[in-house]
C-alpha cells in the first residue's frame, strides 16, 4: 500500500472520524459524501457534518483467525471482529489484549490504538484502531478470565519444575 | 528557578499485558532465572504485543492523560517524547501520536533520545516553554519497548511501557518547585545505529555511571530546595532494576515507605524511558495533598534531572479513576512462554525476512 | 424484450491445471460451447467474458480481446467485454449477454468465465481472494474473506439457532456430488467429522468449510429462442436473470444474517418467471463458504430462516432423490472454484440437468432449475432461472 492511500485516512483511523447526516442525524464511518438513507438524499450533499465515534463498542459478532490476511502473519491466531458503536455504526477491526477463549458476543470493549501492518521491514508502520475489552466488563482484567487462570497456572507449573 | 509557577496538569500511564518471568528466560539459557531474578529484584517483566511500540504505548498514556485532566488536545503546544525505542530511525514518533490524540496541526513536536531520561528532559523542555508563556499545555512523555539481546542480562529486565505527563501553569496536581541536572561523557550503556540491540559496560554501568549521576543530583537537588529526605513523603529513581533504586535510595537516606510507590519495576520490568514516569504515575495515584516528592531520573551516556515537586489541594477531586490505575499494571498481566515471548518481539522470521 | 436460449456450453477440468495457460483454458471452453450449439465463430456477434482478477493472477489485463484472438474471432473484430463482479463475475457476465440478445442488439454471444488462479502462491492466491472485500476498512483492519463470512455465521447462530453442524453438511454434500462429476477439482468423498475437524482458518470455519482455488473456464453459448430448434433439439430458457448489489463492506448491512441482494434477486426473479421456489427441482447454489450456502438457501426463499439444518436433516434438500437437489456438480466446493467461471459454470451443470444429460448426478424429472452466484460477502449477488423450452 503507498504512502498517499494510506496516510489520507489516518483521521479515520487514528481518531474514528465519522460524519452525520444533517437532516436526519445518522452516524456515518467512514464519512459519506451523501446519507444513503435520509429521505432528504441529495439534499444531503454538501450537508454531512463532521462526527467522531466515541471508541466505545461492543463485541456483535467475531472470529478467531488462524489464517491471516496479509501483514497480519505475526499476529495469528487473532479475534475479528465486527463491533456495534452505541452512535450506530458498525466498524470491522481486531479485539486484543483477550485470550480468544473469551470473547463473546456482547462483550463491551473500546477502542486502542495499535500498529495495523507494516509495509514490509523498511517499510512506513500503518497504525489506527483495534478494540480492547472495557475496563468495566471485567474482561480487562487478565486473570479473571478462566482461560487466562489457567494459563497462569500452567506457567506457574512449568516454573515450579525449573 | 521559574518565577511562574508550573507543574504537572494531568498524567497517564500505560504497561503492555504481557508478562514473562526471569524463571522463564532462564531455563533456556541454562541460567538459574529465578537467583538472576532475586538479584536484579526482578519478579516480572513486561512485554509490548507484536502490534506495541512506543507510538502505541506514548498514544494511550497520552489518551488517558487528556481525559483525566479535561485537557482540549488542540490547547497542547509542543509534545515531546523520550525513547530509545522510537520506531523509526528517521520519521518522529512525535507527530504520530499528536495527530492521535487530536492535538495537530498547531503545536511543536519532536523525539528525545538520551537513554533512559528523555522522558525527564522533555519534562523540563516543557517547564521552560510553559513558564516562558511560549505555550500553554507542553506534553511530556517517556516510553520504551526496549530489548535486551537474548541470553544477555538486559534480557531479564528490559521490558514495555509508558507514562505521560501535561505540563502546565494552572489547574495543577503537582507544581514542580525546581529541577535540577547532573550531565557527563560516561558510556556505560549505548546501542549504535543500526544495531537491533545494546551493548553495556557490564559493571560499569554502576558506581561510576548510575550510583554517582542519581547520587550527585539528588543530593544537588535537595541542596538547592533546601530540603532533607524526611521532608519527602515520596521519592522515585530511576530503576533499571529493582536493586539500584533501592541502594542509591537507602544511601541517601531514603526509608522503604518512602519508595514504595515510586519503585514499579520489580512488577514491570525496566520500562527505560517510562521507568522514572511510571514511578511518578503511581506515586500520584496514591499522593494526598501537600505531600512532596523527589524524583531523580537517569540516562546513560550519562546524566541525571532532578525534580522537586509538592502534590497540591486538586489531587483530591482528580479524575484518576478514568484509565486503569498503575497498580493494575503492576498486579495483573499475562505470563508468556519464552516461544511466545520470541513471537512477540520479533526474535522470530517469517519467510527469512 | 425476446426470449432467450441456451444453444451450448462448454467447460474444462477445474482444479490445478499446471499445464493449462488461462489462453488455452478459455477457448477450450468456448469452442466447446460453439460446437455444441452448430455454430462456427464467423456466426457469433459479441464475447462477454468474466473474469474476476487476471491482473493480479496472471499480470494480464485487456483479456476479452485476447480470448477473442486465439479463438481465432479476431479478424471478425467483434466486440469483447470484460465482465468483473469479485466472485460473482461469470453470472454478471451470463446478465450482460442475456439483456444483449433480449434486447435484439445481438443474435448470437458467447459467455464465458475463466481464472487461471495457481500460476500465483497459495498466500497470494488468499490476499487477491480478498480484495472483494472493502479494502480500505475491512482487509486493512485484519479482515479476510473466510473471517468475514465467520462473522456471519457467528452472528446467525447467535441470532437464529444455527448449530455447527447445520452448515458443516454441505461440504459432505458437496464432495458426495464432486465425487460423480468427472470435470471436478475434488472427487474425494467427506465425512461430517473430518469437515468439523478441519484444521481452523477462521473460527468456526475451518478449511473444509472454504472453497479451494482453482483453475478452470466455462462457456456457454445464447441465442434467441424463437431461432433455437435450429441448433439444439434441447435448448434451455432464461426465464429470469437478476443481479442485485449491496454495500461492498459487509459492516454497511443492516443484518448480517440475510444477504439481501440475494433475497431481492429471487424475489424479482421469480415474479419475474411466474415461478415460485417450490417449482425449483435443481439448484447450484453459492457454497464459496459452507455458511454462504446456508444463507442461500434462506435467502433464495427455499428454507425459512433458521429452518436449513431441518431440510437438510430431513432430506428435503439435498442431492439428487430430494425435494431440491443442490449443486449436483458438487458446487464450488468440489467442483472448484476458479472465480470468473463459477457463475458460468453452475448454469452449465443446471443445463445438463435440464436436458436429463448429468449421468450418475441426474435429478429426475428436473424442468426447472436456479442458479445463484455471490461477489465477497454478498455485495453482488445473481440469481438465474432456467427450465426446458417447449
Amino acid at each position: 500500500m503507498t504512502v498517499a492511500r494510506f496516510w489520507r485516512e489516518t483521521p479515520r483511523r487514528y481518531n474514528l472520524g465519522g460524519n452525520r447526516c444533517s437532516a436526519c442525524s445518522t452516524v456515518y464511518f467512514p464519512p459519506r459524501a451523501v446519507c444513503p438513507t435520509c429521505q432528504t438524499h441529495r439534499q444531503s450533499l454538501g450537508k454531512m457534518e463532521p462526527f467522531t465515534l466515541s471508541g466505545d463498542g461492543e463485541v456483535y459478532s467475531f472470529s478467531v483467525v488462524h489464517e491471516g490476511a496479509e501483514g497480519f502473519e505475526m499476529q495469528v491466531p487473532y479475534v475479528l471482529a465486527l463491533i456495534k458503536t452505541p452512535e450506530g455504526p458498525l466498524l470491522t477491526g481486531q479485539v486484543v489484549d483477550i485470550t480468544p477463549a473469551d470473547v463473546h458476543i456482547g462483550m463491551r470493549v473500546h477502542a486502542a490504538f495499535r500498529k495495523l501492518r507494516e509495509d514490509g521491514r523498511a517499510g512506513v508502520i500503518h497504525y489506527g484502531y483495534k478494540f480492547a475489552p472495557s475496563r468495566e466488563s471485567g474482561a480487562s482484567e487478565p486473570t479473571a478470565s478462566p482461560a487466562s487462570q489457567e494459563a497462569l497456572a500452567r506457567a506457574a507449573a512449568r516454573t515450579a519444575r525449573t | 528557578m521559574t518565577e511562574e509557577k508550573v507543574g504537572i496538569v494531568s498524567y497517564g500511564a500505560y504497561v503492555p499485558r504481557y508478562r514473562i518471568t526471569p524463571q522463564e528466560i532462564g531455563q533456556v539459557w541454562g541460567t538459574d532465572g529465578a537467583a538472576m531474578g532475586k538479584g536484579l529484584n526482578v519478579v516480572r517483566k513486561s512485554v509490548p504485543s507484536p502490534d506495541e511500540d512506543t507510538i502505541t504505548i506514548s498514544t494511550e498514556a497520552l489518551r488517558i492523560a487528556l481525559t483525566r485532566g479535561k485537557i482540549n488536545p488542540r490547547d497542547i503546544g509542543a509534545l515531546y517524547v523520550g525513547s530509545e525505542s522510537h520506531p523509526y530511525a528517521v520519521k518522529p514518533t512525535a507527530t504520530v501520536v499528536a495527530q492521535a490524540v487530536g492535538a495537530t496541526p498547531y503545536l511543536t513536536a519532536a523525539d528525545f533520545e538520551f537513554a533512559c531520561k528523555a522522558g525527564t528532559a522533555a519534562i523540563q523542555t516543557c517547564m521552560g516553554m510553559v513558564a516562558s508563556k511560549m505555550i500553554t499545555y507542553g506534553v511530556a512523555i517517556g516510553a520504551d519497548t526496549s530489548q535486551g539481546a537474548p541470553g544477555d542480562a538486559l534480557e531479564y529486565s528490559a521490558s514495555a511501557g509508558g507514562a505521560a505527563l501535561v505540563i502546565g501553569r494552572e489547574n495543577l496536581i503537582a507544581e514542580i518547585n525546581a529541577t535540577e541536572s547532573f550531565t557527563t561523557d560516561t558510556p556505560d550503556f549505548w546501542r549504535r545505529e543500526g544495531q537491533r540491540y545494546p551493548s553495556h559496560g557490564g559493571r560499569f554501568t554502576g558506581e561510576p555511571a548510575y550510583f554517582r549521576h542519581v547520587g550527585e543530583c539528588g543530593r544537588r537537588m535537595m541542596e538547592r530546595a533546601q530540603t532533607s529526605p524526611q521532608n519527602y513523603q515520596h521519592v522515585v529513581f530511576h530503576q533499571p532494576n529493582g536493586k539500584f533504586p533501592q541502594r542509591i535510595g537507602k544511601s541517601m537516606g531514603f526509608s522503604d515507605q518512602q519508595m514504595k510507590y515510586g519503585l514499579v519495576t520489580p512488577w514491570v520490568g525496566n520500562t527505560y524511558s517510562g521507568a522514572a514516569l511510571l514511578g511518578l504515575a503511581n506515586v500520584l495515584d496514591h499522593a494526598k495533598a501537600g505531600d512532596r516528592v523527589l524524583v531523580v531520573g537517569y540516562g546513560s551516556g550519562a546524566g541525571s534531572d532532578a525534580f522537586d515537586l509538592t502534590v497540591t489541594d486538586r489531587i483530591e477531586g482528580f479524575d484518576r479513576q478514568h484509565g486503569p490505575p498503575v497498580q493494575e499494571f503492576l498486579d495483573g498481566g499475562v505470563p508468556l512462554s519464552y516461544a511466545m515471548y520470541a513471537k512477540f518481539r520479533g526474535k522470530i522470521h517469517l519467510g527469512g525476512s | 424484450m425476446r426470449e432467450v436460449a441456451i444453444l451450448g456450453i462448454g467447460q474444462t477440468k477445474f482444479g490445478e491445471l499446471w499445464d493449462r495457460s488461462f489462453r488455452e483454458i478459455g477457448i477450450e471452453a468456448g469452442f466447446a460451447a460453439l460446437q455444441e450449439a452448430k455454430l462456427s465463430s464467423k456466426d457469433i456477434s459479441a464475447l462477454y467474458l468474466g473474469n474476476m482478477a487476471s491482473g493480479s493472477f496472471i499480470e494480464q489485463e485487456h483479456i476479452a480481446p485476447l480470448i477473442l484472438d486465439y479463438a481465432g474471432l479476431a479478424g471478425h473484430h467483434l466486440p469483447a467485454i470484460r465482465v468483473e463482479a469479485g466472485g460473482a463475475s461469470g453470472a454478471v457476465a451470463l446478465h450482460q449477454a442475456y439483456l444483449a440478445v433480449a434486447s435484439g442488439a445481438h443474435d448470437y454471444v458467447v459467455v464465458g468465465g475463466a481464472e487461471k488462479m495457481t500460476d500465483v502462491p497459495e498466500d497470494v492466491q488468499t490476499d487477491i481472494a480478498n480484495a472483494s472485500a472493502d479494502q480500505e476498512w475491512e482487509t486493512v483492519f485484519g479482515a479476510t474473506l473466510p473471517s468475514l463470512w465467520a462473522l456471519i455465521a457467528r452472528r446467525h447462530m447467535h441470532d437464529h439457532g444455527t448449530r455447527r453442524e447445520d452448515f458443516a453438511r454441505f461440504p459432505v454434500l458437496a464432495h458426495e456430488m464432486g465425487s460423480k462429476n468427472p470435470l471436478a477439482h475434488f472427487r474425494n468423498k467427506v465425512s461430517l467429522d473430518q469437515v468439523l475437524e478441519g484444521s481452523p482458518v477462521a473460527q468456526p470455519l475451518g478449511v473444509m468449510d472454504c472453497a479451494p482455488a482453482s483453475d478452470g473456464a466455462s462457456a456457454l453459448v445464447l441465442g434467441p429462442l424463437e431461432k433455437a430448434r435450429e441448433h439444439t433439439d434441447t435448448p434451455i430458457r432464461i426465464c429470469a436473470s437478476q443481479v442485485a448489489c449491496d454495500t461492498l463492506a459487509l459492516q454497511h448491512r443492516k443484518d448480517i444474517t440475510t444477504v439481501e441482494a440475494t433475497r431481492l434477486a429471487a424475489q424479482v426473479a421469480f415474479r419475474h418467471a411466474k415461478r415460485t421456489p417450490a417449482d425449483v427441482q435443481v439448484a447450484e447454489i453459492h457454497d464459496a463458504y459452507s455458511i454462504s450456502a446456508l444463507l442461500a438457501l434462506e435467502d433464495l426463499g427455499f428454507c425459512p430462516k433458521g429452518g436449513v439444518g431441518k431440510a437438510l436433516a430431513e432430506g428435503t434438500v439435498g442431492p439428487p432423490g430430494a425435494r431440491l437437489a443442490i449443486n449436483s456438480s458438487g458446487g464450488l466446493k468440489a467442483q472448484g472454484q476458479p472465480f470468473g467461471a463459477v457463475g458460468v459454470a453452475q448454469v452449465a451443470e443446471v443445463v445438463r440437468q435440464l436436458r436429463g444429460e448429468a449421468k450418475e448426478r441426474q435429478v429426475a424429472g428436473a424442468q426447472v432449475g436456479l442458479t445463484h452466484n455471490l461477489g465477497g460477502t454478498g455485495a453482488t449477488s445473481v440469481v438465474h432461472l432456467l427450465e426446458r423450452a417447449t
